[in-house]
């Protein structure tokens, strides 16, 4: 088995909800706590398994607003492992979920330099290092139904935007996803190999707005606004 | 990157110590300049293992959990971390074993001192590699992903050892026409080397935003990242320096840990004044020093693609 996500950059809207859910699941989780630093301060920081970034892609008034959230993307050539002189940091065989035992962890910030995607962030109170688990305290719960064995952040996106699943399962949602839609890895010629897939934003054709003919009550309002507007 | 204190002081005085020791190994093992006598070897064997405990130990500090450092000798089969640490500590119990018998013996000649300084001398160079090779296998940052970097460190560690034998030699009454003239010609290779290292980062290349969000043929530009305030991510890897200030801070570099040690030594050899040497060798660390944080400030992760940066 592979686990991953994919992350669909056509519906996502950016709205963080995932980051929440994961910070309030995952708080209590195998890892907790995620420790806040001066949280109602001016200064407000702290550790987070999820974040969203937002971006503007093309120019005016070609442009588009890309929202773009990133949590570890569970790699094939997980360098962070590699690194890890300790032995903290492993990667599961039977499922590809990378870990780290927060009772071996010495907080030697190593693999967070090894990890090009900002997965990892040091929890400055346990002096140990923290990252995602794809929740895995909820992914094989038995006791929960089967439809909720996903992470926080998939089962908490309002707007779909999150799949998780098997890379490995050819015929499995996210496979489907990435092969039907052009899902493409991060930042691949550092041959991390990431197992994180994210599906780029659909081309529609433009909406003309310009050639439609206007009805007969907006150019009355038109003419009411200009007319209010002296 | 920060520029970590506990992290340069680890490369720049362990560097330094394994340095010595490895030319003390050499110099007694061939003789050069017809060897160290027994103090001056005691000396340089205790310099060398005071540089490399203050290195050690200000390694720990940088650890945030330091009660599971002794994990950190597990995974040497994969971590360049845990192999730093293996042949460091592997370098003590003969380096005290060769200033034991070299205080017993007053024989630092003999064969059997020379098999272990040698042997201490031979791990020393190891652990130089593997401190290399920690910042060299990083993929992330490609200003520290060259084989540059290891060379560099053997560079720095050999000529600032290099100055500190040619001190002790000349502070306790010999004459180091010799080991000054090898300190000299180290440290002139230290000059080229890093100036191969700073052209060699110069020049663009590795991933910029557009593989870093996928975005290949369009303009891409960072609104926002998402929180407030600084996180781990940009305290750890946010740090850069402006072009006209690293300028500067090599210019530093070069009159710290070159031009004054070669002048320096020119007049202690000429002079044979141990004064000039002490100059020196303070000079030459404290160069390396600035070397060791200008290596880390210019050190640009990838992750900063993520956080607005164009490139690294």
């Amino acid at each position: 088995m592979r686990l991953g996500l994919v992350i669909d950059l056509d519906t996502c809207v950016g709205c963080h909800a995932c980051a929440v859910a994961c910070k309030e699941w995952n708080t209590s989780g195998t890892t907790a706590p995620l420790t806040d630093y001066n949280p109602y301060g001016a200064e407000p920081s702290g550790v987070w398994f999820n974040r969203i970034r937002h971006y503007e892609i093309g120019e005016y008034p070609y442009n588009k607003t890309v929202n773009f959230p990133m949590s570890c993307m569970h790699c094939e050539n997980a360098e962070c492992v590699t690194v890890c002189p300790t032995g903290a940091s492993y990667k599961r065989s039977e499922d590809g979920i990378v870990l780290v035992d927060q009772s071996k962890c010495m907080g030697c910030n190593y693999c967070s330099w090894a990890c090009p995607y900002g997965a990892r962030e040091l929890d400055r109170v346990s002096g140990t290092m923290k990252k995602c688990t794809l929740c895995i305290d909820r992914i094989y719960d038995m006791e929960i139904p089967e439809e909720e064995r996903q992470p926080a952040c998939v089962l908490t996106c309002p707007a779909h935007a999150r799949m998780f699943g098997d890379f490995d399962d050819q015929e499995s949602a996210v496979s489907r996803a990435v092969r039907e839609r052009g899902g493409y890895q991060l930042m691949p010629e550092l041959n991390y190999d990431p197992s994180n897939h994210y599906l780029p934003p659909r081309v529609h054709a433009p909406i003309p707005v310009d050639s439609l003919r206007k009805k007969a009550t907006a150019k009355l309002k038109e003419w009411v606004n200009r007319v209010v507007e002296r | 990157m920060h520029p970590a204190l506990a992290v340069i002081f680890l490369t720049l005085f362990s560097g330094g110590g394994f340095g010595l020791m490895a030319l003390v190994a050499t110099v007694n093992d061939l003789q050069i300049d017809g060897g160290l006598n027994p103090l001056q070897t005691l000396v340089a064997v205790l310099l060398s293992l005071l540089l490399v405990t203050i290195g050690m130990l200000s390694s720990t500090a940088h650890l945030a959990n330091p009660r599971n450092a002794w994990r950190a000798f597990t995974r040497w089969r994969t971590s360049w971390l845990a192999r730093e640490g293996v042949v460091a500590v592997l370098f003590y119990p003969f380096a005290i074993a060769y200033l034991v018998w070299v205080h017993f013996t007053d024989a630092p000649t003999a064969p059997a001192g020379l098999a272990l300084a040698s042997l201490a001398g031979g791990l020393g160079l190891v652990t130089i590699f593997c401190q290399g090779m920690i910042y060299a296998t990083l993929r992330t940052i490609r200003q520290w992903n060259t084989a540059l970097v290891p060379v560099n460190f053997y560079a720095m560690g050999l000529a600032s050892g290099a100055t500190f034998l040619a001190l002790i030699r000349m502070a306790l009454g010999g004459k180091a026409t010799f080991l000054a003239g090898l300190a000299m010609a180290l440290i002139i290779a230290v000059a080229v080397l890093k100036g191969i290292y700073y052209f060699w980062i110069g020049r663009p290349s590795g991933p910029t935003i557009h593989t870093a969000t996928g975005f290949n043929r369009s303009r891409v530009r960072l609104l926002d990242q998402g929180h407030t305030f600084g996180t781990f991510l940009t305290q750890e890897f946010g740090h850069r320096l402006p072009r006209e200030q690293a300028l500067g801070m090599k210019t530093v570099m070069y009159v710290l840990a070159v031009v004054i040690p070669l002048a320096t030594l020119a007049v202690a050899v000429e002079d044979t004044s141990a004064l000039a040497a002490l100059v020196a060798a303070v000079s030459v660390i404290s160069g390396i020093g600035v070397e060791r944080w200008l290596f880390f400030v210019e050190a640009q992760h990838v992750v900063n693609l993520y956080h607005g940066r164009q490139r690294c």
